[in-house]
């Protein structure tokens, strides 16, 4: 570890982020990640609560004091309305996730159902070749779905990037409000 | 963009007229005060060269040598007149050479939008002759950047563009905007931007830090001002000198902060950071109450940030949000424009004096002028220094010149000894340190300020970066004073080698041209000194001169700036030799 790294503790923070929707936003928000060599570890972008306004939910492993400063430069873009970072304790979070497998596995491995059952994931599809898997919940669960399944082996996989909600406010509507005052 | 829609705009609407984009893009910047641009044709411009053309005698084109001196010499024009500077280039390598300009915009807060030319929308991605991706390499240095592709956006876009250069924290927009969009028709109105919904430039202040702020400011007992460039872009020059003479406050700035208050001032106490005055640098550390008004805390002003005035309660005023415990954390945040949080403190300061603590400040100085000041600006060594030129000239103009300086070892003496009673006067690369920005930069600052005497302190090195400009100079006859301060060195890389590489010189010696043969080439006045005795009367002589003025002077070769703060050094650790 680095100098400028062993003051504080790493930890996961969830930054929520309300913008405009407009061409090049995402390009300048990842930009800021990028000048402070800071990997960004899922990134999800969608509708918000409010109509015409959009929501990245991006996840990062590092220290409080950079994730102030990401924020401050995040909410400083002219098209970002308010950016928050929370804790995982302080939000509700979820992945979603995908896994294709070859049919005949459904039939010869026993095993499998039992993975579909204690998982508590849903079957979207099943063909002749193939049948796809939905999970969603935390990425340990989906993790473990993962490593269950891999003996048998995985055809497709996907994982989606954190969506969260916090469980304080975030106050956008009354900001937009104020600004336009 | 349905979002752009929703947008205040203002009442006064013009009657629609049904005319190209390029013409568009110049009656927008005209109903937006503009009169002068900076600029460099080719290809994908073209449309609006050919407007420009038919409407000269409304708008002043420059066509400066480089597209970079275009970017500097609208930044020195922004710098004297507090007015947004406008550069403009084609597509590719034209809008590529601005970047330099709008990255050292964006980091010393200076309002300029930037207009490129762009090939066509049907090629966008294509790979076209001169086709760039401006707006991706222009995204981390811009305020804001758009790409307009279709006629009928442009005045909404460039609306937004000089509403978020100017407002709140000043910096650098750039507006794409491709051929077609210029070529095609359409119904042209403008309305002036009034505001953007998810941008609030203006935080409402807050009476409560206010308070607490004025609080800690009457009951402290060693005061210290510093301020920044946000009481210039905030215009509160006058509130900074009521504050610092009703509270009895000595106060220091920092290099962009210089010329917001009279150097003569007796509770001007100097210059904060690196090459700062010995005693702003020590006392720092001993002050109780730290008010920074208008500044970010920059590593050049703080140096090590573990050591910096732990002792001291921290009052941050700033307008930007995302300053306020970026380096250092505030003890109390003030947020918004500093001539309205100040205005609103002024009434709660009590009136009060500190001439003991003030006495610190003169002690110090005592020790700096016996130890560094005496020798660097009343040397008795035979060769001249950069120090004694600056001093002259302050004589010379009776501190009422713009001094327009580049980087490096002459930029720090230029700011640590150049006089003046005037604010928007000290035009120089602070942030981002950028090497050639003075000669383009003085050009602006002479357009903006034609009654003003500008003089150009540059080094022999950051000359020849932008030595081009001479051109631009001699087309508009531009009655700049440009001072060349000539030790054959990169002077500063050439110090930190001296002082922190053992005298390994790498690459920092210079085998320079004869510059006075090159000023001639461009038909101006030159002249080259090298001795003392003829310095008073040239410096007299350039600034009697009606005409550019180009004067090389030969000083000392292996001078070093003093005092200095080793890089990652504690402000307390300031060695002044």
């Amino acid at each position: 570890m680095e100098d400028w790294d062993k003051e504080m503790e790493k930890k996961w923070f969830t930054i929520s982020v309300y913008s405009e929707n407009s061409v090049g936003l995402l390009n300048r928000i990842s930009g800021i990640f990028l000048k402070r060599h800071i990997n960004i570890e899922s990134l999800n972008v969608s509708k918000s609560e409010i109509d015409h306004v959009s929501k990245f939910t991006i996840v990062v492993y590092t220290t409080e004091d950079w994730v102030r400063n990401i924020v401050g430069q995040v909410e400083k873009q002219i098209e970002v309305i308010k950016a928050f970072y929370h804790t995982d304790e302080e939000t509700i979070y979820q992945e979603s996730a995908l896994f294709k497998v070859a049919s005949t596995l459904l039939f010869d491995e026993r095993n499998i159902q039992n993975i579909i059952k204690d998982s508590n994931s849903q079957i979207v599809t099943v063909s002749r070749d193939f049948f796809v898997l939905s999970k969603t919940g935390r990425r340990n669960e989906i993790d473990e779905m993962y490593q269950q399944l891999k003996p048998y082996g995985i055809m497709q996989f996907v994982r989606s990037g954190r969506i969260a909600v916090s469980k304080s406010e975030m106050k956008i509507s009354s900001l937009l409000k104020e600004f336009n005052q | 963009m349905e979002t752009l829609k929703k947008e205040k705009t203002a009442s006064t609407k013009q009657s629609t007229k049904r005319i190209s984009g390029a013409e568009a893009i110049i009656h927008c910047l005209l109903a937006e005060g503009v009169d002068l641009i900076y600029g460099y044709p080719g290809g994908a411009i073209m449309p609006l060269y050919d407007e420009l053309y038919k409407f000269q005698d409304k708008l002043t084109h420059i066509l400066t040598r480089h597209e970079q001196g275009a970017t500097h010499a609208a930044q020195g024009y922004a710098r004297v007149t507090g007015k947004v500077g406008v550069a403009v280039a084609t597509s590719g390598p034209g809008a590529t050479n601005l970047i330099t300009g709008i990255a050292d915009a964006q980091i010393d807060s200076t309002p300029m939008v930037c207009i490129t030319g762009q090939v066509a929308r049907h090629l966008l991605g294509s790979d076209a002759f001169q086709e760039t991706d401006i707006i991706g390499i222009s995204t981390p240095v811009t305020k804001w950047n758009c790409q307009v592709t279709k006629a009928s956006e442009i005045p909404e876009v460039l609306a937004k563009a000089f509403y978020i250069a100017r407002s709140g924290r000043p910096g650098p927009v750039l507006v794409d905007i491709t051929k077609n969009a210029q070529i095609d028709e359409f119904d042209f109105s403008y309305e002036h931007c009034k505001g953007v919904r998810s941008y609030n430039p203006y935080p409402k202040p807050d009476i409560k830090a206010i308070k607490e702020a004025a609080n800690l400011i009457n009951a402290a007992k060693k005061p210290f001002i510093v301020f920044g460039q946000g009481v210039i872009l905030g215009e509160a020059e006058e509130q900074l000198k009521t504050l610092v003479e009703k509270a009895g406050i000595p106060a220091a700035w920092t290099i962009l902060g210089l010329s917001a208050m009279d150097t003569d001032h007796p509770l001007n106490v100097g210059m904060v950071g690196m090459h700062g005055n010995y005693g702003p640098n020590l006392l720092t550390n001993e002050c109780d109450v730290l008010i920074a008004i208008g500044m970010r805390f920059d590593d050049r002003v703080t140096g090590s940030l573990d050591t910096y005035a732990k002792q001291a309660k921290i009052i941050h005023f700033d307008i930007d949000p995302a300053e306020i415990n970026k380096n250092v954390k505030a003890d109390v945040a003030v947020l918004g424009d500093s001539k309205v949080t100040l205005d609103l403190l002024l009434p709660m300061i009590k009136t009060n004096s500190h001439d003991s603590w003030h006495n610190e400040f003169k002690k110090k100085y005592e020790i700096e002028f016996d130890q560094i000041i005496k020798n660097d600006v009343y040397p008795t060594k035979d060769r001249l220094t950069m120090a004694e030129v600056i001093e002259e000239i302050n004589i010379a103009s009776g501190h009422k010149a713009i001094i327009v300086s580049d980087v490096g070892q002459h930029q720090m003496i230029a700011c640590r000894y150049a006089k003046f009673k005037q604010t928007k006067s000290n035009v120089t690369s602070g942030g981002l340190g950028t090497m050639g920005f003075a000669l383009p930069a003085a050009i602006g600052a002479k357009m903006g300020a034609m009654d003003r005497e500008v003089v150009a302190i540059i080094g022999d090195g950051g000359y020849q970066m932008t030595i081009q400009e001479l051109g631009t100079i001699f087309q508009n006859k531009t009655p700049v004073k440009i001072v060349v301060l000539n030790n054959d060195h990169l002077g500063m890389v050439r110090q930190w080698q001296e002082l922190f590489f053992e005298s390994r010189y790498a690459s920092t010696v210079m085998v320079n041209p004869d510059f006075v043969k090159i000023a001639e080439g461009y038909h101006i006045q030159s002249k080259r000194i090298s001795e003392r005795k003829d310095l008073k009367a040239t410096i007299q002589e350039m600034l009697a001169s009606k005409d550019a003025y180009f004067l090389e002077v030969k000083v000392e070769k292996e001078d070093n700036v003093f005092p200095m703060i080793p890089s990652g050094a504690s402000v307390s650790d300031i060695r002044l030799k």
